[in-house]
């Protein structure tokens, strides 16, 4: 394995090649915020609250740290005044719809004003986590993602998960970093009826409702 | 019968024949085939010629065409009469009969058909010398109108293919990659990257299989230049595409065409089939060791496809997802291998830069944007439709020259260029040259060529909101800055078009636009905040009217106008009560009528449906709203 | 178009799965082809029924949930029956500007259906697109597969009188 030699935040410090920003970040003490990384999983580069700023040919630009490789010679500042800026406005906007959690207290830790955008709560942020973990690591396929957009939504496949979820650790409920996943499921499916009328095929596959479900989760 | 093509020398004695053949006919009818002028009727249109001219005994020296598109849509259908080169113009079924006894066979000119100059009056009968194509120079498009694109014959006899030829015998590879970088051709899909470049990157890429791939996910609303060319000229798009698999060292390729260009699909799949009977696809192509296939991929609705790693994902049959390309897909795209994206438009650009050298094309256009631009002027403006200039024409140029200016004697306003990620450019701007760093510098972009005419009677806070409502739906959702923050921009610029505004907004909207750009994942987000900002910051005194006077100046707003009926001009017809969904319109016959405020949901219906003559709706911003007259009957006489 | 044989469909018929293998085989059951094998069983019932993405789940040996979310991720696709005739209005720059919004309460107006919405009697769709790519003759509206230039009220009763 080569060895790249890089300075983060003033520091020359050494780095293994493949490692991602984050990794070496985190090796040399230094903390960047995370919401979607975890170190099961492959990198997803979603929340970017991870974001930090690369100095490369002589011009500044910002990068996902949790997907950006290490590269010879790379300048990487991690909190700057526009990463610091970055960061608070992602936790204003994850606040809108999820105030709870890991991404409540990161906001308190950044000074996010929680009343700056509209409110829609959701509790939760498509972090994919749950998801991810599920199809990931697991294998299996009990959670999933629909829409797209602002639309788009994570959603339970009870028929499916009455064959794996019992059978499975259910790491995904702790992986939640808005500590809702046990109900989240309860609080999206009545939602999708109005909205997400793709989804009624997924409920009549099943005759178990999903709060029966998650009351066996827990 | 087998017509496989086994050398280069057979394909130029295949065009000699076809040429010779031609010769023998004494005149051409070009219908236009493409889909606006289909919309206008061009094939009844056609059929109808082919009766006409079956019925004169004309077959033998008359040749009809049904071709591609022309680029003046909105006067279609158009049909072209060679040698004469008469342009007529929006032809229905009932002239084709006159059309063949008149034109065709006593050589007389239709002078109702011709273009008119709206402002002198005068009659133009020559193509050419129409203002619309008088200012362009269609190096790429302007052999549409020669080509039945579903007959690779017609592109043969034009010379098409030759440029593969020329390739495949006395080029490199690296040959072929060093003239189109010196001929400077950059990305007409909307980066404007150099092509040169990036197909040396995938040539230089480490791995045995590499894929070519063409882009005609076209999806920047307003914009339909890549549609023509492929539905017209796909044979064009194919050779390109060829010599690019042929410079990167590819053997396999795909076309990736949006869900709503059905006509390019069909096209495209034909001319690949021919292409592959006539051994320009396949095995050994032109008798050398080249080896290419191409398939066809089929969208499904969704904007950010466009963007190369998200449709190379679709490709693979996935969610057409961007990922964070910090390898760029030239390096790692499909399956992880190398892969090339380009626009159709840009593949159309190659035969010509290899036919010609990259000395001829890079003497056309800019310091830094090279050859033509096609554009699709659109919108308010007199002529529209596609439109291709050298490169460092100017806007004024085109809206003006080319467009005949705006409808109705109204006020140019802004045009509207780059498509989602690109910017409102105003009337100050108005002698800037076409060039990719030039419209970077006004906070817009080349993008893929819309270019969208507005006349005064626009609200650009609508126009912002408008685009935050498409990116909104069409942000794939994976990112939070794009997915939350064009939710919140849009909240807002909801709010100030509802009159909800406050002064505070303004500043939110550049601070989150600002965010959006940085830590977006891909160039979607990245550049989903251009309209609002170039909205904001050139017309800022009509977003201050929202918000502090809470008054839509264009009275586009719907949460900021109230609709009336003119008492002076209400003759009751009753248009208006018959039609409004909600019934909120009180009269009676000779009565005038009243709108019921209370009830009314502003969707406009009894404007549209008054009649014209009497004009009686209009809509009001920032005023009160007149009283009712206590006499509302209608005197006798006057209905 | 194929209106489904929505009796068949229900009832996981055989000719409905047999046309999907049929599907798939064409496009030799590869994964890569989904997008295309989706569009092509859209086409042939009109909707994607519940039946015909169990059936191809077995078929392709995709997971359910990512052929979910294929399916509501992109906008052609339909997961609930759509009426026999499909109008589409188009939403594009050049069409708003031509005043679209107009266009779409018109045919609001009509049909007495917002846009995703289809009518009771399964006769009409209505959708908005992004962009037809149609731009110079805007605003337009596409009828199945006809495009039409800024139809007035009059002329869109008349239009939507002929489709049955």
């Amino acid at each position: 394995m080569k060895t790249l030699h890089m300075i983060i935040d003033g520091k020359e410090i050494q780095a293994e090649e493949g490692a991602t920003l984050l990794q070496v970040a985190r090796k040399e003490g230094i903390s960047i915020p995370t919401l979607c990384e975890h170190h099961e999983l492959s990198p997803y580069g979603a929340c970017r609250l991870c974001s930090v700023e690369i100095v490369k040919g002589g011009r500044t630009k910002v990068v996902a740290s949790c997907v950006y490789p290490a590269e010879e010679g790379l300048v990487v500042n991690t909190a700057t005044p526009r990463i610091q800026k970055i960061r608070v406005i992602i936790l204003e906007l994850l606040l809108a719809s999820s105030p709870k959690g890991e991404v409540e207290k990161l906001a308190a830790e950044y000074g996010a004003d929680s009343g700056k955008f509209a409110k829609e709560l959701t509790f939760c942020i498509l972090c994919g986590l749950c998801v991810r973990y599920c199809q990931e690591v697991k294998g299996e396929g009990a959670l999933g993602f629909i829409g797209r957009g602002v639309e788009r939504q994570v959603v339970y496949y009870p028929h499916l998960a009455k064959e794996s979820c019992l059978k499975c650790d259910q790491k995904c409920v702790s992986l939640c970093p808005t500590c809702i996943l046990p109900n989240i499921f309860g609080l999206a499916i009545p939602a999708f009826d109005k909205t997400y009328p793709t989804v009624y095929p997924v409920r009549l596959l099943d005759e178990n409702n999903l709060f029966n479900l998650s009351n066996t989760i827990k | 019968m087998v017509r496989k093509i086994k050398a280069p020398k057979d394909l130029s004695k295949l065009k000699e024949t076809l040429l010779a053949k031609r010769n023998v006919v004494k005149s051409r009818v070009v219908v236009c085939g493409g889909t606006g002028c289909l919309a206008y009727g061009s094939k009844k249109v056609f059929e109808l010629f082919k009766e006409e001219i079956d019925r004169h005994n004309l077959f033998a020296e008359v040749e009809l065409k049904n071709s591609g598109c022309h680029g003046f849509c909105e006067n279609g259908v158009v049909v072209l009469l060679f040698p004469q080169e008469i342009c007529y113009l929006r032809v229905r079924v009932e002239d084709v009969a006159e059309i063949v006894s008149s034109t065709l066979i006593k050589k007389e000119i239709i002078t109702r058909l011709l273009f008119q100059d709206l402002n002198s009056g005068e009659r133009i009968a020559k193509e050419a010398e129409i203002p619309f194509y008088k200012h362009q120079s269609q190096l790429v498009f302007g052999s549409n109108r020669f080509i039945d694109p579903k007959e690779i014959n017609d592109y043969i006899a034009i010379g098409g293919y030759e440029a593969l030829a020329k390739v495949l015998e006395e080029m490199t590879p690296q040959e072929v990659i060093e003239e189109v970088k010196k001929a400077n051709v950059r990305g007409r899909g909307g980066g404007g990257f150099p092509a040169g470049i990036k197909w040396e990157t995938t040539r230089q890429a480490p791995g045995e299989i590499k894929y070519a791939v063409v882009n005609c996910d076209e999806g920047d609303p307003g914009a339909y230049m890549d549609r023509s060319i492929m539905e017209g000229n796909p044979h064009r798009v194919l050779e390109g595409l060829i010599i690019n698999a042929y410079a990167i060292g590819a053997s396999e390729g795909f076309i990736y065409i949006r869900q709503e260009y059905p006509l390019a699909t069909e096209n495209t799949l034909h001319a690949i089939s021919q292409a592959q009977e006539y051994g320009l696809l396949g095995k050994n192509i032109l008798g050398s060791s080249f080896h290419f296939s191409v398939t066809v991929h089929r969208g499904a609705g969704a904007f950010v496809s466009g963007e190369s790693s998200a449709l190379m994902a679709a490709i693979e049959g996935r969610v057409g997802q961007p990922r964070p390309k910090y390898t760029r897909t030239a390096v790692s795209g499909i399956w992880g291998r190398p892969s090339n994206l380009n626009n159709v438009e840009t593949l159309a650009n190659i035969p010509l830069v290899i036919n010609r050298g990259a000395d001829w094309y890079s003497s056309i256009g800019t310091e830094n944007s090279k050859g033509t631009k096609i554009f699709s002027l659109v919108g308010n403006v007199n002529n529209t439709g596609l439109v291709e200039v050298p490169m460092g024409t100017t806007i004024r140029e085109i809206v003006y020259d080319i467009g005949g200016g705006i409808p109705g004697g109204k006020e140019f306003k802004a045009v509207q260029i780059g498509g989602p990620s690109g910017g409102c450019i105003p009337q100050q701007f108005l002698d800037m040259p076409i060039d990719f760093d030039e419209f970077s510098k006004v906070g817009a972009m080349m993008g893929s060529g819309g270019m969208i005419v507005m006349d005064e009677e626009t609200c650009m806070v609508d126009v912002a909101r408008y685009f935050l409502d498409f990116l909104a739906e069409e942000s794939c959702g994976k990112c939070v800055p794009c997915r939350e923050g064009i939710k919140q921009l849009l909240a807002i610029l909801q709010r100030i078009s509802r009159g909800e505004g406050n002064e505070g907004d303004l500043s939110v909207l550049e601070e989150l636009a600002d965010v959006i750009s940085d830590a977006s994942l891909c160039a979607l987000g990245q550049t989903a905040a251009n309209p609002v900002l170039t909205a904001i910051k050139y017309f800022r005194e009509e977003y201050l009217a929202h918000i502090l006077e809470k008054r839509c100046p264009t009275k586009v707003c719907q949460g900021l106008i109230t609709y009336f009926i003119d008492p002076e001009k209400c003759r009751g017809c009753g248009a208006c009560l018959k039609n409004c969904p909600s019934e909120a319109i009180d009269g009676d016959r000779r009565q005038i009528h009243v709108i019921l405020q209370d009830k009314c949901i502003k969707c406009g219906i009894c404007a549209d449906v008054c009649p014209e003559k009497f004009h009686a709706v209009r809509k009001l911003s920032g005023e009160p709203v007149p009283a009712v007259p206590l006499n509302r009957e209608i005197c006798r006489g006057e209905n | 178009m194929a209106t489904a044989n929505f009796a068949s469909v229900k009832n996981g018929g055989m000719d409905t799965f047999g046309k999907i293998t049929e599907i798939c085989l064409k496009y030799g059951g590869e994964e890569s082809y989904l997008i295309q094998i989706l569009l092509e069983i859209q086409n042939e019932f009109n909707w994607l029924p519940k039946e015909a993405m169990l059936r191809l789940q077995d078929e392709l040996h995709v997971p359910l949930p990512r052929l979910y979310e294929i399916a509501t991720f992109y906008k052609v696709f339909s997961l609930i029956p759509r009426g026999r005739n499909l109008i589409k209005v188009c939403t594009g720059t050049a069409c708003h500007v031509r005043k679209a919004p107009v266009l779409i309460n018109r045919v609001i107006q009509l049909l007495r259906i917002k846009p995703g919405e289809t009518t009771d009697d399964l006769r009409f769709s209505l959708e908005t697109v992004g962009c037809l790519g149609c731009c110079a003759l805007g605003p337009v509206l596409l009828i199945n597969s006809e495009y039409h230039s800024n139809p007035t009220t009059s002329q869109l009763e008349k239009l939507f009188s002929e489709c049955l």
